[in-house]
């Protein structure tokens, strides 16, 4: 069992936990993930390691509650705990001095990029951010982001913070200034990832993606988050989950996210009635 | 007393009800049929089956006591070879092995040892629920520290054996729960996981720690467990990563490879969703590729969880096929269809990306392979499209390269398998494997052969004498 230490709600639907897991706070790198199970009944899904505290043997995660689980999960408390905690799996993103980077994140796909743009800085590159949320209401992080760039860019969707679009309006406008870019960095959902790969394709600017697939074990023995890339069958969780963006067929992605949105409907209906969730 | 040339057979739900459920397919002998088919033993004075046997239990001395309805007497044998025979009295390939080689097989059917082994075994199981247990004798603890790796056949049976001669042991899994593929491969028709569960509470209370949730090589290293003062590792992971046939359309929705089918059900109980949380997929026609226990298994399991027609597509035909005969009778009985010397080529997706066909070949057998069997070929202009809904590839294993992979100077063979020695010692000092992780996917008892042999040679290692 693994007891949460904190717990924040950092926007709407948006919520931070803290666990003790000395083990894997100890081994954690930027890029690692790690799979969770609520409880004796529960799923295993992946979730990314937010940040990572080895002196207090502590982990973060950051996450969206969108269907069961993750509303389960949400449901927990400070001093409640979580009946399974397996990582830190996959490989570290691979950091290095490149010069200037641009790293983006979307929606909860944010806190992983917190970490990593701390590190690509504390390397000395120029490291420059661009984070996009749905609205105003949903910004979390702003202040991390801007204390780990050299230069933070916002977007939301409707223009109600930052600058109004996506987040690879903000990069286009970027490029299209002539600004030099070495090396970019996308962490968010399916379709933003498929989006700036096909923008820096265009550039050929390197970009590097973090996939989100669905997975059961974690440790490369189910193939369930298997992919394709560059032509090759990859596990998420072995091989991954960073990819070379341009090689990474991101339609193939999609729809295999999509394989259970029925079953995820009926678990998420039937909990939402046994708890009286909304009522 | 005559000799009965005919073995006691052993009673069955019928192949109509159980392909239906997930309940236990063999009901087991009673105390009658036990007997009787005790009383065909010979007790011949070669006794080739204990040789027959990977663990070499001495089986004509535990039939003697079923004989004489000493079942604790019998047990206690077993329990000097092998402390899992609720498990292997199970899923042993037994007439492969000891009974392969049982004198009465030349005159009739050999004895039916698996399934004494099994009612013996059953016995016990009621006594301990009944919080009767009898723990085999221990020697004084020994104040030094083993690391198991691995929670399968070959971690449980190294860390038994290391436990009895006083040793302080902890098994390492990376899953939630304990057992490997015991828990997450085989199906509860074939081996209820409740005998899991007990057989675990019996290793604990053989004084056996159980650490869940850690990957080593991830979690923790190999380096990290010396550093926690282990003197000894055993590595019994396994060869866990599903080989798929890299045929155009495979990562389409709905197909699977057998470990995720089977985990999906075994592990995670999806079979029971949405009271359980892990959905699974249930086609109304399943192809599952592949012809050995594993395929069988997901076979039937797929047949249990709703599908009209399962369709098993093997690439030879019957007589290669690599599954127990059993097992091949089992899913004949229960209605899958097998569709032999046939491959497929590639899936065929809808616009959802979900697969709707396999297109596949007709194969013929050539020249005998390295394998000894015929080769298949195939039929040029043979090609077919089936109409499915759900795929699941059972075309092998091959090992987990994570611990290889973070081991400093750990030695691997050509297809990943962790190089070992006569006495099962690797390249690293102190650090021992056995199991599919050396020899490649294999069966459940040689795991467990490998994992005492390792105890043998990591209690000599620790003495100093290796």
């Amino acid at each position: 069992m693994f007891k949460i230490l904190k717990k924040e709600v950092l926007a709407p639907k948006t919520i931070l936990m803290e666990t003790y897991a000395p083990l894997i706070a100890k081994k954690a790198e930027p890029g690692q993930f790690i799979v969770i199970r609520v409880n004796e009944k529960g799923e295993r899904i992946p979730l990314t390691i937010a940040d990572f505290n080895r002196e207090q043997g502590t982990i973060t995660m950051v996450f969206q509650e969108i269907g069961k689980t993750t509303n389960l999960l949400g449901t927990k408390n400070v001093g409640d705990a979580i009946s399974d905690i397996l990582g830190p799996l996959g490989n570290p993103t691979e950091t290095d001095r490149y010069g200037t980077v641009v790293t983006i994140g979307g929606g909860v796909g944010i806190a992983p990029v917190y970490p990593l743009s701390r590190k690509l800085k504390s390397l000395g590159n120029k490291v420059i951010s661009i984070i996009g949320y749905r609205s105003k209401d949903f910004v979390f992080w702003e202040e991390r982001m801007r204390s780990s760039s050299d230069e933070l860019l916002i977007a939301t969707n409707d223009g109600s913070y930052g600058a109004k679009g996506f987040v690879t309006d903000v990069l286009k406008n970027l490029i299209d200034k002539g600004t030099h870019i070495d090396r970019i960095y996308a962490i968010g959902p399916a379709i933003m990832m498929k989006a700036v790969a096909d923008l820096t394709r265009e550039y050929k600017i390197k970009t590097i993606v973090s996939l989100n697939s669905l997975m059961v074990c974690g440790m490369g023995m189910c193939g369930a988050c298997r992919i394709t890339v560059g032509g090759e069958t990859k596990f998420t969780c072995a091989d991954g989950p960073d990819f070379d963006a341009h090689l990474v067929n991101f339609d193939e992605l999609m729809k295999r996210l999509n394989t259970y949105k029925k079953e995820e409907k009926i678990s998420f209906e039937k909990w939402k009635e046994e708890v009286g969730y909304g009522a | 007393m005559g000799l009965k040339k005919k073995s006691v057979p052993m009673r069955e739900q019928p192949p109509e009800v159980r392909k239906h459920n997930f309940l236990e397919v063999p009901l087991g002998y009673n105390k009658e049929e036990a007997i009787l088919e005790a009383q065909r033993c010979l007790q011949c004075p070669t006794h080739p089956c204990i040789d027959g046997c990977p663990v070499h239990i001495n089986i004509p001395r535990f039939i003697k006591a079923i004989k004489e309805d000493d079942l604790q007497k019998a047990i206690d044998i077993i329990h000097e070879s092998n402390l899992l025979p609720a498990i292997t009295g199970r899923v042993c390939p037994q007439e492969d092995q000891c009974q392969a080689v049982c004198v009465m097989g030349n005159v009739g059917d050999p004895v039916s040892i698996g399934r004494l082994e099994r009612y013996v075994a059953d016995w016990e199981l009621e006594k301990r629920k009944k919080g009767e247990v009898s723990l085999p004798p221990k020697m004084p603890p020994k104040n030094k520290k083993v690391a198991i790796i691995g929670s399968g056949p070959a971690g449980l049976s190294c860390a038994a054996d290391l436990a009895k001669m006083g040793y302080d042991v902890t098994i390492f899994e990376g899953f939630h729960k304990t057992g490997g593929v015991l828990t997450y491969g085989i199906p509860e028709f074939r081996l209820p996981k409740w005998i899991v569960e007990e057989e675990k509470k019996f290793f604990e209370q053989l004084g056996v720690k159980f650490q869940t949730d850690v990957l080593i090589g991830r979690t923790l290293t190999i380096k990290d467990l010396f550093n926690e003062k282990f003197e000894a590792v055993f590595i019994g992971v396994g060869a866990g990563l599903p080989r798929f046939m890299h045929i155009p359309g495979e990562n389409l929705d709905n197909i699977y490879s057998a470990n995720e089918f089977l985990t999906r059900v075994n592990l995670m109980k999806a079979y029971k969703f949405p009271e359980y949380d892990t959905p699974i997929k249930v086609g109304k026609r399943v192809a599952v590729i592949g012809g050995g226990n594993v395929a069988m298994d997901a076979a039937r399991t797929a047949l249990r969880l709703g599908a009209e027609h399962v369709y098993l597509i093997y690439r030879r035909s019957r007589k290669e096929m690599p599954a127990r005969e059993e097992e091949i009778e089992h899913a004949e009985q229960e209605g899958i269809e097998f569709m032999l010397l046939t491959n497929p080529i590639r899936y065929i997706g809808d616009e959802n990306g979900f697969v709707k066909q396999a297109e596949c070949i007709k194969m013929k057998l050539g020249e005998e392979d390295a394998s000894g069997r015929r080769r298949p070929i195939p039929i040029e202009g043979s090609e077919f499209k089936l109409d499915i809904d759900q795929v699941i590839v059972a075309i092998g294993t091959t090992p987990n390269p994570i611990v290889p992979k973070t081991t400093e100077g750990l030695k691997t063979g050509r297809h990943g398998t962790i190089w070992v020695d006569e006495n099962l010692q690797t390249s690293v000092k102190g650090v021992f494997a056995g199991g599919d992780i050396v020899t490649g996917a294999a069966t459940v008892i040689t795991a467990m052969g490998a994992g005492r042999k390792a105890a043998a040679s990591i209690d000599k290692y620790l003495k100093g004498e290796l």
